[in-house]
């Protein structure tokens, strides 16, 4: 404990580099001071004295506030062997993320206060900071509302029953009416169950080649739907969660347009890859929802261009090698994601579909103030969670490499450009 | 001429060539079967594994025929009586049958992709004998020997299949091979069994099956799995024999030549009449005609597996 | 690496004469045509056989059956070939039960061949004698085999290549040897 506060109370001057931090519109270079963990003070390049502080150069080098992924699972409880809150965080912190959220779909699951105290007793030495996601009903059966002040005061500042939808419409709109009593966020994951069925990848042309049943578009459409008029409704605040489709991002920018309290996020691999990917029953492009078609990667991309799409977050679900391998069928679905969702991201900007500025919104200030937590700017005053970036380095993935306890990704192999640095969490990198 | 690969896992990867080389092939092995002694020493010291995920006798019995009238040592092994149920891995299983020695393994399997995930982990040569609704390449090439030896050419014929053409590996293999082949393909069946980009495959899609048979030179009927009428995919067996079932009457509609075809078992009353099924011996000449195809790809397979090792 | 025609052995004339000399020995070794059927191997023997059976009706006005045998499925090398070749048609389409059959091939070389065609006649049925007519034997026997009707015995090296032409296949009646 000593050693450790020794280090905390390192002061730290990250000189040079070129700051940008959404939340508060700076786009410039700054020198930043970091003390006692907290950001002290930011001036123009030299203009603040190191005085003994531990100095970084980041000259040459992106400054942004810590990336937050608001959509992660770290397995903890339960599926220990296929992460940890350890690993998960390592992950996370080697992708450049300082905080995760992570969705309550753990052995037990999280719909109770003392999962929760767990997962932030097991978070207090982990790498990046973890925001517990509470369930939206026991068991994330579907049937009676987990006790959302319970969750709330443990910590939960969002409820989701991530991974199967809440399909009982009365269910939904009662938590929806309830989040308000403490202003909680509800994510929805959208799927129709009896839509999707038994699908396994997205329907179309692929899967009728591949002979793999399919999940319709409208899976999601249709609950993305439903979940909008609940919101608009019980006033709610709703979350939708991996967006995948161009009906829903369409229906998200009419709601939004309409001033429904809607928000809504997706991932990388949805605007880098299709239902192609599949093709020799890659069980690492099984996820759900599952890779749709170009037209939709489009239509994602105009949705993050436009801000219909607020918040882009990875869904990182880590499986063990031996359930990925195997029949496709019977393949979990989920991809490992928190450790090249930046370089990803990255190539949207390359594209020039976001500004670096908006794209680092969409990772920072845009899920915390969707969460209401207070993080994701650099302000004088707030907790040091700093990512540095070389937007030049050019790197290839190696899932071998990852901090992540599970290699499961469709991404190994790729050429990406642009990577985090540095990690700073709390004033320690 | 050869096939270009050590496994058969589907027809949509073949040329035309290799097509016909096995058809032609197929040719010779038939009269094998038609000798008193029904055994040739091609594959003489060669063990061959039925790998059967899924219930198949007829399938199953054509490969092991197969097998042993090539002289093979033919293995089955179904998941009744392996420690499939056991929980063991597919490719574990497949790596200990490996590793007994086989040089081929016959996979029949209800998750699509399962016999191409074998082959690209195993030596041996792996052949697809039904892959969920992905592919059943020996099934289509044992109905495009019988047509073709029925009516004498592929090429400008117009072929009708008719059913439940969405759960249908039969189908898929059918439409890539006579296509391959220069046939016109028609699929008919509800719209509810009706795949999204058969278009794109080259097939035409109709709901009328009076118009699908109209001139058609063979109409091959799919087996109705009774179970998808609980899924909603037709309100009931009645109506679906009235609108899909094969009749004498609306045979008639097809060319006077017609041939018609049932990958079996067959569901009398409902997808084919019993009166249009007893009328048609080419149903039978199938099977017959499928242990000549399976002989012909077996041995076309079984070349340099062991020069190359 | 150019093959060239290196020698002309018997041209249509003599491949004339060979065959009307070895219908005379096969119906002198045998007394006759009774009991007799030709059987040619695919690809050489089958016009061979045909060819024999017409000289053995003009000599003994009596119509012997013919017919043909393919060997692929017997040959010995197929575990260790690159690629399988193609089986051609067997059609023998009469009884061969206590028949004395004469084989016929074009050539014969290390043996091998004619070891194929006897295990596959064994499976259509037991002949009381098999007997083995060729048109040239090169020598060079890979195994205990030897032909009892000659057309022409032709010393070679085994690097050349002896060629029967025919005019059923097309082109030019005549046997030669290619070599390098």
């Amino acid at each position: 404990m000593h050693h450790e506060s020794c280090i905390m109370n390192l002061d730290m001057l990250i000189k040079n580099g070129h700051i940008i931090d959404p939340a508060n519109k700076v786009d410039e270079k700054l020198d930043i001071l970091v003390s006692e963990g907290k950001i002290s003070r930011l001036g123009k390049p030299g203009s603040i004295p190191a005085n003994g502080a531990h100095v970084i150069d980041a000259a040459g080098k992106l400054v942004v506030p810590g990336l937050i992924d608001m959509h992660v699972h770290l397995r903890e409880p339960g599926f220990e062997y296929k992460e940890t809150i350890s690993t998960g965080t390592a992950a996370a912190k080697a992708g450049g993320f300082t905080s995760v959220c992570c969705m309550p779909n753990t052995n037990p699951i999280n719909d109770n206060r003392s999962v929760t105290e767990f997962i932030l007793s097991q978070a207090r030495f982990a790498a990046a900071r973890v925001y517990p996601i509470g369930a939206i009903t026991k068991g994330s059966k579907g049937e009676e509302l987990a006790e959302m002040a319970e969750l709330h005061s443990a910590g939960c500042r969002a409820i989701s029953d991530d991974g199967k939808p809440v399909a009982n419409a009365a269910i939904m709109r009662r938590a929806l009416e309830y989040s308000k009593i403490f202003d909680m966020l509800v994510i929805s994951h959208c799927e129709d169950s009896a839509l999707a069925a038994k699908g396994v990848m997205n329907e179309g042309i692929v899967s009728t080649e591949l002979g793999l049943r399919g999940i319709p578009r409208a899976a999601e459409d249709v609950m993305t739907s439903r979940d909008i008029s609940l919101a608009e409704l019980s006033g709610g605040r709703l979350h939708i969660a991996h967006v995948s489709t161009a009906g829903a991002v369409r229906m998200i920018r009419d709601a939004k347009s309409r001033g429904v309290k809607v928000t809504a996020e997706t991932c990388p691999h949805y605007f880098s890859l299709t239902e192609e990917a599949v093709r020799g029953y890659n069980t690492m492009a099984k996820m759900n929802p599952p890779l749709r078609t170009s037209d939709d990667v489009v239509a994602l991309k105009e949705g993050l261009k436009d801000g219909t799409i607020d918040v882009i977050v990875t869904d990182h679900a880590p499986h063990a090698a031996d359930e990925k391998a195997g029949e496709f069928d019977y393949a979990p679905f989920g991809i490992v994601g928190i450790e090249t969702s930046l370089g990803l991201t990255l190539k949207l900007v390359d594209e020039g579909v976001l500004s670096i500025a908006e794209a680092i919104r969409k990772l920072t200030a845009q899920p915390a103030a969707i969460l209401k937590i207070d993080k994701g700017t650099l302000s004088a005053g707030s907790d040091a969670d700093i990512t540095i970036i070389d937007l030049s380095e050019e790197w290839v993935v190696d899932s071998s490499c990852f901090k992540s306890k599970s290699k499961n990704t469709p991404f190994n192999g790729w050429k990406l450009k642009g990577r985090a640095v540095q990690t700073i969490v709390g004033g320690k990198s | 001429m050869s096939l270009s690969t050590k496994d058969l896992l589907g027809i949509k990867s073949m040329t035309a060539d290799e097509i016909k080389l096995i058809l032609d092939t197929a040719l010779t092995f038939k009269d094998v079967s038609e000798r008193d002694i029904k055994k040739v020493p091609a594959l003489r010291g060669k063990t061959v594994i039925n790998l059967f995920y899924e219930a198949s006798t007829r399938t199953r019995t054509s490969f092991e025929l197969a097998g042993k009238r090539l002289s093979a040592d033919v293995i089955n092994i179904s998941t009744s009586t392996s420690s499939v149920v056991k929980g063991e891995t597919l490719l574990d299983t497949a790596r200990n049958i490996e590793a007994m020695k086989c040089d081929m393994i016959i996979v029949r399997h209800s998750c699509s992709g399962a016999p191409e995930y074998l082959s690209k982990r195993l030596k041996s040569s792996v052949i697809n004998a039904g892959d969920g609704f992905h592919e059943h390449p020996t099934q289509a090439l044992l109905d495009m020997f019988t047509i073709r030896e029925k009516l004498g050419k592929l090429e400008g014929l117009t072929v009708a299949i008719v059913g439940d053409i969405m759960h249908s590996r039969v189908a898929r293999s059918n439409i890539y091979g006579l296509i391959a082949m220069g046939a016109k393909v028609r699929v008919c069946g509800p719209p509810t069994m009706i795949p999204p980009g058969l278009e794109c495959m080259g097939a035409q899609v109709y709901y009328d099956m009076d118009k699908a048979v109209e001139g058609a030179d063979v109409v091959m009927m799919l087996r109705l799995q009774l179970e998808r009428q609980a899924a909603g995919l037709f309100p009931g067996v009645r109506e679906y024999a009235r609108l899909f079932g094969l009749n004498q009457q609306r045979l008639s509609g097809a060319a006077k030549h017609a041939l018609v075809m049932h990958p079996g078992p067959m569901n009398r009353g409902v997808e084919i009449s019993s009166e249009v099924a007893d009328n048609t011996p080419v149903i039978l000449e199938q099977v017959t005609n499928g242990v000549a195809v399976r002989m012909a790809v077996m041995f076309l397979l079984s070349g340099g597996t062991k020069a190359e090792a | 690496m150019s093959v060239k025609e290196k020698a002309l052995i018997l041209d249509k004339t003599g491949i004339d004469r060979a065959l009307t000399r070895v219908a005379h020995e096969i119906l002198e070794k045998n007394k006759g045509a009774g009991d007799l059927v030709l059987v040619g191997i695919q690809r050489g023997g089958v016009h061979l056989a045909k060819r024999l059976a017409i000289k053995i009706r003009e000599i003994e006005k009596v119509e012997v059956p013919v017919g043909s045998l393919d060997i692929t499925m017997y040959r010995d090398d197929l575990a260790t070939r690159k690629s399988q070749p193609v089986p051609q048609a067997t059609d023998i389409t009469f009884d061969i039960q206590n028949k004395i059959m004469v084989l016929v091939d074009d050539v014969v070389f290390t043996g091998r061949t004619i070891r194929a065609a006897l295990n596959s006649i064994m499976d259509y049925g037991r002949p009381k004698r098999i007997q083995l007519a060729v048109l040239v034997d090169r020598g060079h026997r890979e195994l205990p085999i030897r032909a009892d009707f000659i057309g022409k015995n032709l010393p070679t090296s085994s690097k050349e290549k002896v060629e029967v032409m025919l005019v059923e296949d097309g082109g030019e009646e005549k046997v030669v040897i290619l070599g390098e």
